[in-house]
């Protein structure tokens, strides 16, 4: 007797302002029409797959007090690229990016919740927060939201969402015309939430989405990230996609999810990851490393080191040895909106020069060893085998599979990939039910208890 | 038909502006009792999608829906919950073409920096048929929802929404068009110097700049402001594309168009660069008899509170046609927002039968002029204010 192996979960990732994202190839197409996201979107949902998720950026990067230059810059409001979305597709799952910080709960849940409504069952939040006043400038709140308090505050908007969610019951809306009764008499109730973050009181205006709660997705990584993912998401869009980090990730995440009171599988853990597929193995290797030069160009790898360094090193030659100067350990402004790599730079700038020396790198050559993350590279055969045994022994929950062109870089992949995975018995062939959270496995959220609701 | 519009059949000649308000299931609270109102998919996508299309094949230039943060007063038996229209609109998009797409968002309660982008990315996603009906919010209903201010009078809500619309605007122009270089040669993708901070500073909040999303197509989608309120009138002088007038009568509309058109010159703006759309209350039927015995019946089961503010019309097709004319041709209107009493019975007569008269007249489009929604309302594309200074 076989037993029934793991189902793999896959979303695709349209990618947002990044490095990784290739512009400079002639096959790269356009981040802002919208036939880009259509043809992610329309592509991922014939091969079955559970979700498209779409970040979100609040403000335009910096560096060295300017604007940043040399990545994909510009991209549309989340939420009404993913509504648009379900207007084209009917069964994929649309996950979007959206700040906790920055947003309110009413607005934040009426969103949701239409969401859901209009894509028959398909919505997904991944939280995020952002403490930083350099984002904060550009909203009426504004200002600095202290790095300890920003999952306080996340917890308490998605308890407030939730409470909205559920003020509607799920048959509220009667149309009984002969009767004059547009609503069920009850079936919709005022919700009173006084928090340190949000203080809330209404009627909600808008009805529960067919999921119930809309799918939640988290994407931190520090312990507190992952204590609140563990407490309160569906999802964990995580970056740990190579198998040994995989493991320690999986295995870190399941016992703070076992200690928050829930159970292994209410939890999916999906990392983010590349693949680049070859005719052989060597093939795919040099298209890998290829694409690896495509992603740091020299100016690119120069702006990477300056992030390291605190210095402007404009004057140096991304083809030529490390910086002789010391960084500027001061200097931490340097860019800014995005994640700082370097905590000690003195002893990361040591290290690198040992290596560089060693191995006879340049700047750029040291700067795409650097970066290069977790992915997966082969024939397509290997690929699935590979993606396939990471889920089997718990390393992932499945993969969100980053593209670094758009729209069709990930073209190769569904076409190629997902029918082996499927032969192998651990990848649909048909989707089971119409949500989300059936895709996902997730149990669909019952509307919570009235008392304990106004208790909030 | 008044002579001046009888012998026009060119394409290119200026035809009357028609919108529909396409909110709840009509303009009368008992809309969603009528028979065929699909009142149980009141907020279906499908049902939305579908009403979209008839308002297409009547070459209509818009659809505006409404919204609101709080949920609407319990009526006797009114129809209550609304989903938010901004996302409606964009869901809208895809599947429609040519007609424009005019969700209500609040500027009393949101954040302008997301209201900006919201707005560009249905211009982005709907390529140029997206405008922006400005909302404000003056209960204390939708303040407790958030919990942030207390409640705002209209004057200052207003007051508000145009400082929203100003910061909105540069937000728009933050990007210039052809920002976007992807310059291989030095590793640039943007050309940072058509890139502009809006370094906005209000008395109510800032917004530093610029834009995460780039230039909409239509460089600004078209504001629609309800001039429902003196001060209101004075923000769509100020601000808006569109006006949408409430009138109960042709000199009343006459009086508040020039009304408007003198503010909006004194405010340094082209008035011709206004387009006026007076509120139509719709009752549509073969005769006028029935017309009037419809609306009672709706008011039978809903009374409407307190007396219209804006111009009603119960009765046949060609009657609505020829007031369409008179105020037209009178200078009260550019236009009309049909508000059909009930959406199933009203638009479809509106677009089967009205529309054919209006262009057999001369006085409606046979086909969109263009593919955005400023070309069908004739509205230039806005140069780019930091383009234009630098």
């Amino acid at each position: 007797m076989t037993t029934r192996r793991k189902q793999i979960h896959l979303g695709v990732h349209f990618p947002g302002v990044n490095s990784t994202t290739v512009w400079s190839d002639p096959e790269s197409g356009s981040q802002i029409d919208f036939a880009s996201f259509e043809h992610l979107a329309t592509r991922a949902e014939a091969a079955k797959l559970d979700f498209f998720f779409l970040a979100e950026g609040l403000r335009l990067r910096e560096h060295k007090g300017r604007i940043h230059d040399l990545d994909v810059v510009g991209r549309p409001d989340t939420l009404p690229v993913l509504a648009a979305l379900s207007a084209v597709t009917e069964r994929i799952g649309l996950a979007g990016t959206i700040n906790t910080t920055f947003n309110e709960p009413w607005e934040l849940a009426r969103q949701f919740a239409t969401l859901d409504v209009l894509s028959g069952g398909r919505a997904a939040w991944n939280l995020v927060t952002s403490p930083d006043a350099f984002t904060g400038e550009n909203f009426r709140r504004g200002g600095y939201l202290p790095y300890a308090e920003r999952y306080e505050r996340a917890a308490e908007v998605v308890e407030v969402a939730r409470t909205l969610w559920d003020s509607w019951d799920d048959d509220a809306v009667l149309a009984d015309a002969e009767g004059g009764r547009f609503l069920r008499p009850g079936a919709v109730r005022p919700v009173e939430h006084h928090g340190r973050y949000a203080d809330v009181v209404g009627t909600f205006t808008t009805p529960r989405g067919p999921q119930g709660h809309p799918v939640l997705f988290q994407a931190g990584d520090s312990a507190e990230g992952r204590d609140f993912a563990a407490r309160t998401a569906d999802v964990i869009f995580s970056m740990h996609s190579s198998f040994e980090a995989g493991r320690a990730f999986y295995d870190d995440v399941q016992a703070r999810l076992v200690a928050a009171g829930r159970s292994r599988g209410d939890l999916k853990i999906l990392p983010a990851t590349t693949v680049v597929l070859g005719d052989t193995a060597e093939e795919a290797a040099e298209r890998a490393a290829h694409i690896r030069r495509q992603q740091v160009s020299g100016p690119t790898a120069i702006a990477f080191l300056e992030q390291v360094w605190g210095r402007d090193l404009e004057a140096y030659d991304p083809d030529g040895p490390l910086p002789d100067v010391d960084p500027d350990v001061e200097n931490i402004s340097i860019t800014r909106g995005r994640v700082r790599h370097a905590r000690d730079p003195l002893a990361i700038v040591a290290a690198w020069r040992e290596q560089a020396e060693a191995n006879r790198w340049s700047i750029r050559d040291l700067v795409i060893h650097t970066t290069t993350r977790g992915s997966f590279v082969g024939t397509a055969q290997q690929v699935a085998e590979d993606l396939d045994r990471h889920v089997q022994e718990d390393a992932s929950d499945g993969f969100i599979l980053v593209p670094h062109l758009t729209p069709h870089g990930l073209d190769d992949v569904l076409d190629q990939v997902v029918p082996l995975l499927q032969e192998r018995g651990v990848f649909r062939t048909e989707y089971s039910g119409p949500t989300l959270r059936d895709h996902l496995g997730l149990g669909r959220p019952e509307v919570a208890d009235q008392a304990t609701e106004l208790a909030g | 038909m008044s002579q001046h519009h009888r012998h026009r059949t060119d394409l290119s000649a200026p035809s009357v502006h028609l919108g529909v308000d396409l909110t709840d299931a009509g303009a009368h609270p008992a809309a969603w009792r009528d028979l065929g109102s699909q009142a149980q998919r009141l907020f279906d996508a499908q049902r939305l999608a579908s009403l979209v299309a008839t308002a297409q094949r009547g070459l209509l230039d818009l659809v505006v829906l409404d919204d609101a943060f709080s949920l609407q007063p319990v009526q006797r038996h009114g129809a209550q919950g609304r989903l938010d229209a901004a996302l409606v609109a964009s869901r809208l998009a895809p599947r429609s073409a040519g007609i424009g797409l005019v969700p209500t968002i609040d500027t009393t309660h949101t954040e302008p920096f997301h209201v900006s982008k919201a707005v560009a990315t249905i211009d982005h996603v709907s390529r140029g048929r997206a405008a922006w009906g400005v909302g404000w919010s003056t209960t204390p209903e939708a303040a407790r929802a958030f919990g942030r201010k207390g409640v705002q009078d209209e004057a200052d809500a207003v007051d508000e929404a145009g400082d929203v619309i100003d910061v909105v605007g540069r937000l728009w122009d933050s990007w210039e068009d052809d920002a976007e270089i992807r310059d291989v040669a030095t590793g640039r993708f943007v050309d940072r110097e058509k890139l502009h901070y809006v370094d906005y500073e209000g008395i109510r909040f800032r917004v530093k700049g610029p834009s995460i999303t780039p230039r909409p197509p239509q460089g600004r989608p078209p504001v629609v402001v309800r001039a429902t309120s003196d001060a209101a009138l004075t923000l769509a002088a100020r601000h808006a594309d569109v006006v949408r007038l409430q009138a109960t009568s042709l000199d009343e509309a006459v009086a508040q168009r020039e009304l408007l058109r003198t503010r909006a010159a004194d405010a340094g703006r082209d008035a011709d660069q206004l387009r006026v759309l007076v509120d139509a209350f719709v009752v549509l039927a073969d005769d006028e008899a029935s017309a009037r015995a419809r609306l009672e019946l709706l008011d039978d089961l809903e009374p409407r509170a307190g007396a219209s503010t804006t111009f009603e019309h119960v009765g046949t097709p060609d009657a609505l046609v020829a007031a369409i004319d008179a105020w037209v041709a009178a200078g009260a209107a550019d236009g009309f927002v049909v508000r059909p009493s009930s959406l199933s019975t009203d638009l479809d007569a509106l677009v089967d039968k009205v529309v054919p008269t209006l262009q057999s007249a001369g006085l409606f489009r046979t086909a969109y002029p263009g593919r955005t929604l400023r070309d069908t309302l004739g509205l230039a594309r806005p140069a780019n204010v930091f383009a234009a200074t630098a």
